[in-house]
């Protein structure tokens, strides 16, 4: 690999070609009359003032020609996240520039320009940070900036006008009330399935007359859709709250939460099952015995010794829960259970994109800081037992 | 195959393939789970229709995935794919975080309903894991036997054809089978934006409060994953098996 400073690179050529068909061809910005009507797509030319339209379009190409020809890591992620957030402002001031003052109807959402530049960008930034080959605590370092980053952009009230965010005034309440739904479904049900999967994975892992039943039987559980599984718990639910004024004083009702909740529960069992087993077979016979001539005894071996060990792999099936759960729970939305799903669903049956994004948006952050978070303490647990 | 499974697994297949084509037939068994003089079997449409067309969607959708991811897999895996290659390994990382229904739902406003948004979906959806895949089966190629191909004259294609592609086949197999998987699943969320498919039988009974009606459709598809997920591993264990025969020849 030449070290020359300018030199070609073929990833960031490719990176630079996104960005200029994002800023010459793409519309910027699609204007509606109210927030179903059929749009009108402006280029970044008409859907900015012009000296922030030749600002953004010129920092864009100055972007693009760093992609293809720098290749220090640290001034390529500099500029990307430069980019990054200068698009996201450039469309919070272009919904404020096209929106009529005093017109409340009206729509400003992103175009496709606005999403294959923000697209190119984010390569940009995870090509650089996959290349820096970050350790965990500089991902989670990573992580906590963007989130932070996000937040003050969203906090300025830089985007109001931007249509999601309308989306989003209209409904703040009932928002952060599915947030905190899905989160407790996708968290709830994660937690149980880890107080139960683990031990049954140690079970499965002394007595291996019962791992293959155990594990199948969960396999053919996470086959069954998921709309279905949760549609068939409605039942017996629904008899539970029925025959015990306990059970529905608990709030286990046929329709609502619950089924979802044990739906998701019984997905997240094969991944912490399955993992825990491999984890605890993967203990080498050398180091038991080792622990066996040490004096200690079996559940001592199993505390100090075999689970430890397993932990990383235990934690590799609990990040691969963590994310279905975060995806799964958006179809908790069709059986009465909340999340962010009730977004999506109600906004594909109105064919209003913005609505669908208010619940997809924050679902596929969550899913992706979820994953960040438990990657990096994969390999924390890892680097520990090292 | 101990007999006793492969038994198991006939008796089975007969069991499903009758209830699709004679679904009264089970209307004994489905009558408990309904109320207030409910029909206990689907009756909006005819379950043969309604599997052959998921069949069909999964079927086409992941035939897409299979061609594109496993193409960029290979051109990612080549000398002039290299400085490609560490990015999307972090952009299948990525992409894997987005919930299915999501990108499903985020198709409908774009292209209306129907079964396109559904198509595109499980396309996207099931490149994920082909293409991861495809780049473990490749990069897991030990060295050594490329050398040893290269020793023989075999050119690039050659190599690739005859060494790389049929070592990694079994690896690319079990993508396609997670895919797969996932997607029939995935494809009876599809009914929700009015795609033909099993779903239908389900959200029917979630719209009339009918458990009959859900189990139906919920079994059918899990048992079509079940066969799926089966085959898959018979024909992953077969290439597995040929492998190191020819290893060993």
């Amino acid at each position: 690999m030449s070290r020359a400073g300018l030199s070609l690179d073929r990833l960031g050529g490719v990176i630079a070609i996104l960005i200029a068909a994002a800023i010459i061809l793409g519309p910027f910005s699609i204007y509606r009359a109210n927030r179903i009507a059929s749009g009108d797509a402006r280029g970044i030319m008409f859907a900015l003032p012009s000296a922030f339209a030749i600002g953004l379009m010129v920092l864009s190409m100055a972007i693009a020609l760093v992609s293809a020809f720098v290749r220090a890591l640290a001034a390529r992620l500099a500029a990307a996240a430069f980019g990054m957030i200068a698009v996201f402002v450039a469309m919070g001031r272009s919904a404020d520039f096209l929106t009529p003052a005093g017109n409340s109807f009206a729509r400003v959402s992103p175009a496709w320009g606005f999403w294959l530049l923000s697209f190119a960008f984010a390569l940009l930034v995870a090509d650089a940070l996959t290349r820096l080959r970050f350790g965990p605590w500089e991902r989670l370092a990573a992580l906590a900036v963007a989130a932070i980053t996000l937040a003050l952009l969203l906090g300025s009230g830089a985007w109001n006008n931007v249509s999601i965010l309308k989306e989003y005034a209209t409904r703040a309440d009932s928002f952060w009330r599915e947030a905190r739904q899905h989160i407790v479904l996708a968290l709830g049900s994660l937690s149980a399935s880890v107080l139960v999967g683990i031990p049954l994975g140690i079970l499965c892992h002394r007595i291996p007359a019962i791992k293959s039943a155990v594990l199948q039987t969960l396999n053919v559980i996470q086959t069954i859709p998921s709309i279905a599984l949760f549609g068939m718990l409605m039942a017996p639910l629904a008899y539970l709250a029925a025959t015990f004024p306990l059970a529905a004083t608990l709030g286990i009702h046929g329709i609502g939460a619950a089924p979802a909740f044990v739906a998701l529960f019984l997905y997240s069992l094969l991944p912490v099952v399955a993992n825990t087993v491999v984890g605890l077979d993967q203990v080498s016979p050398k180091v038991i015995d080792a622990a066996r001539g040490m004096g200690l005894s079996s559940r001592q071996r199993l505390q100090q010794v075999e689970f430890p060990l397993a932990f990383p792999t235990i934690l590799t099936g609990i990040r691969i829960v963590l994310v279905q759960n975060i995806g799964l729970a958006t179809v908790a939305a069709l059986i009465g259970g909340g999340g962010f799903g009730t977004f999506v669903f109600q906004g594909a049956g109105q064919t209003a994109l913005d609505l669908v994004l208010l619940g997809a948006i924050p679902t596929v952050l969550l899913a992706f800081a979820g994953a960040v978070i438990l990657d990096a303490l994969v390999d924390l647990a890892k680097g520990a037992r090292a | 195959m101990s007999v006793f499974s492969a038994l198991l697994r006939i008796a089975l297949l007969a069991l499903l393939v009758t209830f699709i084509a004679a679904p009264q037939v089970f209307a004994p068994v489905f009558e408990p789970l309904t109320s207030h003089g409910a029909p206990a079997i689907y009756n909006q449409g005819s379950l043969v229709a309604l599997t052959l067309s998921h069949l069909w969607t999964v079927f086409v959708a992941t035939l897409g995935s299979i061609v594109v991811a496993v193409s960029l897999g290979i051109f990612v895996t080549r000398p002039s794919g290299l400085e490609f290659l560490p990015l999307s390994r972090t952009i299948v990382n990525v992409g894997q975080t987005f919930p299915p229904v999501a990108v499903l739902a985020i198709a409908v406003p774009l292209v209306g309903f129907g079964e396109a948004p559904t198509l595109i979906a499980l396309f996207l959806y099931g490149l994920l894991p082909i293409f991861e895949n495809t780049l473990t089966g490749l990069t897991q190629v030990s060295p050594l036997t490329l050398d040893a191909a290269r020793g023989m004259g075999m050119n690039a294609r050659r190599r690739l054809v005859e060494i790389e592609l049929p070592l990694a086949l079994p690896v690319i197999l079990a993508g396609i089978r997670l895919s797969l998987v996932i997607n029939l699943s995935t494809a009876t969320i599809g009914s929700t934006v009015a795609a033909k498919g099993l779903g239908e039988v389900i959200i029917a009974g979630l719209q009339s409060n009918n458990t009959a009606f859900v189990v139906q459709g919920g079994l059918v598809v899990a048992m079509l994953a079940f066969f799926i997920h089966d085959a898959f591993r018979l024909i992953e264990r077969r290439a597995g098996r040929y492998q190191s025969a020819q290893a060993s020849a």
